[in-house]
C-alpha cells in the first residue's frame, strides 16, 4: 500500500513540476519591447481601456471571468462562438482625445501550444477613425507571459488579485517580427498593407472579475512617403 | 555528519525510488497528455458552399433582425440595443452607424460574429463588413457606397485571416423582409452572399514542374 501511495505522490509531484516548467519556461522569450518602438516611420497610436465596464459593450459566453457589459447584452453562448469574446470601445489618440471606434473579437486558438510557451488567441480588430479611415487588423496574441506574471500570481494571492505594473506586447504574429497584419480600406489608409502591434499595460487584475485597471494600445506603422511613391500607392 | 543513506532500510530505499519513478512518470504523462490532447477545440459547423457557374465558391450567411443584433450604434434609439447601452455622444462618432450581429449559416445555426460599420468621411460614404468565424478565420469586406438597382449592395473582399487569407472575391448584402404573418416572427434578415476565388498556391511537394 505504501508503495502505491509513494507512486501516486510521485505522479502528482511530477505533474506539478511539469506545470511549473511550462509556466516558468526559461526558453520562452517575453516580448516587452515593440518592434515598432525603433521605427522611424509615422505611427498611428490608438489607446483603449481593457476594463469591460469602461467599454461601450463587452460580451462573451456569460460564464467567463469577465462579466458582459451592459448586463443585458446578448451573450455568445452558441457552441461555435462560446470561446469568443467581443468588445466595442472608444479609441483614443496619443493625446488621449477620442479618435474613433474600435471593435475587437478574440477567440481561443487551436494553435495554442503550451509546450512551446504559446497560449494563443486569434483576434481581429475593426478600427474606424475619421482622421485615418477604416482598418482591419488580424493577429495572433500570446497571453502566456501575462498568465505567468499577472494571472498566476493573482490566483496564488490570498485575496485573488494582483496589483503592480505589467507591460507587454501581446501580438505574436502573423507578420514578420511577430507583428499584426493591418489592411486599410478607406480614408488615408485606403489600399495600404501595414504592420501593427498591440500591447497591454495592467495595474490591477482580479481572478474573480478580470481586468480592474488596464490600458491597451495599438501601434500601426504608416509607410514612409518614399515607400508609398515607390510602391505606387500615392498618385 | 550523519549518514542518512546508510540509515535507510532497504524498504525505505525502495519507497524513495518508487516516489522518484512516480515523479518521472508524472512528468512524462503530463507532457504526453499536453502533446496528444488539444488544449482548445473549437466547435465546427460544416461549411455550406456551392460552386458558382463562373467559378469560385459561394457561401451564404444570414442575420435575423432583430434577434441576432448584439449592438446598434447611433444614439437616440427608441430601444437601445443592448438595453443600457450608452453610445458615446462625441463628435468623432457623429456620422457613424456601427452594428454587431451573430451570423448564421443557411441551416440557421449561429457560426460567427459580424460587424457592419457605415460612416461618412469627407463626403464619402464608407461601408465595411467584418465576419469572424472562430474555427475558420475572418473576412474583411469593403462595400460599394451606392446600392445596385434592386436594393442590394456589392463589396470586395479586402483582407482575410487563416482560411480566408489567400482568398479574393466579392460579397453581396441585401435585406430580405419576412412576409409571413406568424406571431413573433422576425422582421426579416440580412443576407450576405460571399463568393470566394482562391489564388494559385505552391504545391505541397517539391517535385520538379512538368516539362
Amino acid at each position: 500500500m505504501k508503495y502505491i501511495v509513494a507512486l501516486a505522490l510521485g505522479l502528482i509531484s511530477g505533474a506539478a513540476v511539469f506545470a511549473a516548467a511550462i509556466l516558468y519556461n526559461p526558453f520562452s522569450v517575453d516580448r516587452v519591447l515593440s518592434p515598432l518602438s525603433v521605427s522611424e516611420s509615422e505611427l498611428i497610436v490608438l489607446n483603449y481601456s481593457a476594463v469591460p465596464a469602461d467599454n461601450i459593450i463587452y460580451t462573451n459566453n456569460g460564464e467567463s471571468m469577465q462579466n458582459p457589459y451592459p448586463e443585458k447584452v446578448l451573450q455568445l453562448w452558441e457552441a461555435p462562438i462560446r470561446k469568443t469574446n467581443a468588445m466595442a470601445t472608444i479609441m483614443r489618440d496619443a493625446r488621449n482625445q477620442p479618435a474613433g471606434i474600435g471593435i475587437k473579437i478574440a477567440s481561443l486558438s487551436e494553435s495554442t501550444d503550451l509546450l512551446r510557451g504559446e497560449a494563443i488567441m486569434d483576434s481581429i480588430w475593426y478600427v474606424y477613425t475619421p482622421r485615418h479611415g477604416s482598418m482591419f487588423i488580424q493577429q495572433t496574441e500570446n497571453y502566456l507571459p501575462f498568465v505567468r506574471e499577472v494571472a498566476f500570481p493573482a490566483w496564488r494571492s490570498s485575496v485573488n488579485s494582483w496589483r503592480g505594473v505589467w507591460m507587454g506586447n501581446i501580438t505574436a504574429g502573423p507578420g514578420a517580427l511577430g507583428m499584426a497584419a493591418v489592411s486599410g480600406a478607406s480614408g488615408r489608409v485606403k489600399g495600404l498593407e501595414l504592420d501593427g502591434v498591440e500591447s497591454l499595460s495592467v495595474r490591477a487584475f482580479s481572478v474573480d472579475t478580470g481586468f480592474v485597471s488596464a490600458e491597451g494600445r495599438l501601434l500601426i506603422e504608416l509607410p514612409a512617403a518614399g515607400d508609398e511613391m515607390e510602391e505606387g500607392l500615392l498618385p | 555528519m550523519p549518514d542518512l543513506a546508510g540509515e535507510l532500510t532497504s524498504g525505505g530505499a525502495v519507497l524513495i525510488k518508487t516516489f522518484f519513478v512516480g515523479v518521472l512518470l508524472g512528468i512524462a504523462a503530463a507532457a504526453g497528455a499536453l502533446y496528444a490532447l488539444p488544449v482548445v477545440d473549437q466547435a465546427r459547423e460544416v461549411s455550406i458552399t456551392t460552386v458558382a457557374p463562373n467559378g469560385g465558391n459561394v457561401e451564404v450567411f444570414r442575420i435575423n433582425i432583430p434577434t441576432d443584433r448584439v449592438m446598434i450604434g447611433p444614439p437616440g434609439q427608441a430601444t437601445p440595443v443592448p438595453p443600457g447601452l450608452e453610445w458615446p455622444d462625441i463628435e468623432v462618432f457623429a456620422d457613424m452607424r456601427t452594428e454587431m450581429f451573430k451570423v448564421r449559416n443557411t441551416h440557421d445555426v449561429v457560426i460567427g460574429i459580424a460587424i457592419r460599420n457605415a460612416a461618412t468621411n469627407e463626403n464619402q460614404d464608407v461601408i465595411d463588413w467584418v465576419l469572424h468565424f472562430p474555427a475558420r478565420g475572418s473576412v474583411f469586406v469593403n462595400m460599394d457606397a451606392e446600392p445596385q438597382e434592386g436594393g442590394y449592395r456589392i463589396g470586395r473582399v479586402r483582407a482575410g485571416s487563416r482560411e480566408f487569407a489567400t482568398l479574393n472575391g466579392a460579397m453581396v448584402e441585401r435585406w430580405v423582409a419576412n412576409t409571413s404573418n406568424e406571431e413573433g416572427a422576425s422582421a426579416g434578415h440580412i443576407e450576405l452572399m460571399a463568393t470566394y476565388v482562391g489564388e494559385p498556391q505552391p504545391p505541397a511537394t517539391t517535385e520538379e514542374p512538368a516539362q
